[in-house]
């Protein structure tokens, strides 16, 4: 009888109408994808040069694309759940949300329909920007095990992620204001170790970027593709991602169950 | 007069909503027995679409209780929510699915399972004129379509009690009259309707029973026949071709209010034959010529001015 009893396929419909969505239009997913691999070119064909020679010798040092790639997994990450939060947002100003609202249905569904489409068109922009970097020759030393690792590593941040996304989308009055929200994340990569090591910043730019939740984040991706150094970086990794997921829901939850006014 | 033992459908008893200092409804009490039409009238801002927002389980009230389907509104909502249907007053179908589309979407949300939600689709579809636009997106849907559709999405549990908020505002008349049809269907096959309008004529075509809803408070409530029993009776306009005959009517018949302007005058009457050939009589004897004559009986226009405070400047004349 009760709605708890249909939670898995009320969020399986919810599920198929947010990937129906994608289809119809798909020109938000687009850009989470075409973003990041413009970054990709620039800092590899423009920037490349310069910032690879004054890498010298610090870790990962070498080829300047193979340093950047995880740091532009994490762009694509955050340029996701830019589209994630406007999604959210425009799909609760729709009328039809008040019908949901109106039917014995499992209420969380609703939300986590959206984070569980989000997430698979996250990990597929990934593997797309994964894709382009190995066509403009990024070479990854990792074998199937660490491969796995960083899939596995990626998907606890696309998690983390959405599920904020979710929220500031939710607490969001409008779309233009849902697509500024998420903003600070996209410079997290910037203002951490995605572009150039955090001990080569200086006063607290540095401070911020041996601090943040990215910086370790980046370490352990690019220690697994690459094999430089991962140290206490995978602990705080998954520490930070649990920890957002477990805020980002938490606020997502309270938000929406304030009730229909948005 | 029903010998049958009727069912209440949806009762509120003392239903209070504030929204900050402003009383949306205050002490609202009513009850809507089960296969009828009930509307609920009033003016814009009068309270109508909260009213509806709280007996279909998407607000709380302040206080008061109400009962939907014989469930409780506060401590069973999850029952009311499977025993109603909503049409809100602004389109709830989904843009980017279609028509089909978005009714296996209330299949799946309602559980029917995959074949018996595809034959319900294709039904309504049928039923609701959209099977030409079945594999279109709603976002190409015209007004009236839109609103079948959101109509049809929400018949698709076969819900016992259904919510209608404004379901034909922005409508033009054939479409309206569509919709219209469609109702009158649903209550013959013993679903009960409350519906929300501020078309006087929607309620007196549709309605068995009328509330009439101003700042929050029911200020008449009946059928529309004793609605307009409530106000003062009907009169019968007479049109006159120039002042000289519009003077010597008045004096001839009496007690009359007239409008120089217009050349008129309102003469009390019920509009019978008799009391129309007694008063055209009493023209004749008088050699007055009439130029034309109408018989105005109130409608619910009448009624709805007459109790609604914020309607504006009370009809002059009777």
């Amino acid at each position: 009888m009760s709605a708890r009893a249909h939670a898995v396929s009320d969020s399986a419909t919810m599920l198929r109408r947010n990937l129906r969505h994608v289809l119809r239009y798909p020109s938000m997913s687009v850009s989470v994808v075409a973003m990041p691999v413009i970054f990709l070119l620039l800092f590899v064909y423009v920037f490349g040069g310069t910032l690879g020679a004054g890498l010298g010798g610090a870790p990962g040092g070498g080829r300047y694309i193979d340093y950047v790639v995880p740091g532009i997994i994490l762009l694509t990450a955050a340029t996701a759940s830019m589209s994630t939060a406007v999604s959210v947002c425009v799909d609760m100003t729709e009328g039809i949300v008040a019908r949901f609202r109106t039917m014995a249905i499992f209420r969380p569904a609703l939300l986590t329909g959206h984070v569980a489409g989000s997430m698979i068109l996250t990990m597929l922009s990934m593997g797309l920007v994964f894709g382009a970097a190995l066509l403009m020759g990024f070479r990854p030393t990792a074998g199937p095990a660490r491969w796995i690792a960083v899939i596995g590593v990626l998907a606890m941040l696309t998690l983390a992620l959405t599920w904020l996304a979710v929220a500031l989308g939710l607490v969001a009055k409008n779309p233009e204001s849902a697509s500024s929200l998420p903003l600070p994340l996209m410079l997290l990569p910037f203002l951490g170790s995605g572009f150039v090591p955090a001990n080569s910043m200086s006063g607290g730019f540095r401070w911020l970027a041996e601090n943040q939740p990215f910086t370790p984040i980046i370490e352990t991706l690019r220690g697994l593709l690459t094999g430089t150094p991962i140290g206490h970086n995978a602990v705080l990794a998954v520490a930070w991602c649990a920890g957002i997921t477990l805020g980002g829901y938490l606020w997502a939850r309270a938000v929406f169950n304030r009730g229909p006014v948005h | 007069m029903n010998k049958q033992k009727t069912l209440t459908a949806v009762s509120a008893a003392g239903l209070r909503k504030s929204f900050g200092d402003v009383a949306v409804l205050d002490g609202i009490d009513l009850n809507v027995p089960e296969g009828t039409i009930f509307a609920l009238l009033g003016p814009n801002g009068a309270g109508k679409t909260t009213m509806v927002q709280i007996l279909s389980t998407l607000i709380t009230a302040d206080g008061g209780e109400a009962r939907i389907g014989g469930h409780d509104l506060t401590t069973e909502p999850e029952l009311v929510r499977t025993a109603i249907g909503v049409t809100g007053q602004f389109s709830a179908v989904d843009n980017l699915l279609t028509g089909e589309e978005n009714l296996i979407l209330m299949a799946d949300l309602r559980h029917l399972g995959r074949p018996e939600g595809r034959r319900r689709a294709a039904e309504l579809l049928g039923l609701f004129d959209l099977a030409e636009a079945a594999r279109k997106t709603a976002a190409t849907y015209s007004g009236g379509m839109r609103r079948r559709l959101d109509l049809a999405m929400t018949l698709v549990g076969d819900p016992r009690i259904i919510f209608l908020d404004e379901p034909t505002a922005g409508l033009d008349p054939r479409s309206r009259r569509t919709m219209w049809q469609i109702i009158r269907g649903l209550v013959a096959d013993g679903v009960t309707i409350f519906l929300t309008t501020q078309y006087l004529e929607e309620a007196d075509h549709l309605a068995d029973r009328i509330a009439l809803l101003d700042h929050g408070k029911l200020v008449a409530e009946g059928t529309a026949d004793e609605l307009k029993r409530l106000i003062p009776g009907s009169h019968i306009r007479l049109r006159f071709s120039g002042e000289n005959e519009l003077e010597s009517a008045a004096r001839a018949l009496g007690e009359v209010s007239r409008d120089g302007d217009a050349l008129t005058l309102q003469v009390p009457g019920d509009g019978s034959v008799p009391s129309l050939r007694a008063l055209l009589n009493r023209l004749e004897n008088e050699s007055i010529d009439v130029d034309a004559l109408s018989v105005h009986t109130p409608d619910l226009d009448d009624v709805f001015l007459a109790l609604t405070s914020q309607a504006g400047p009370v009809k002059d004349g009777q």
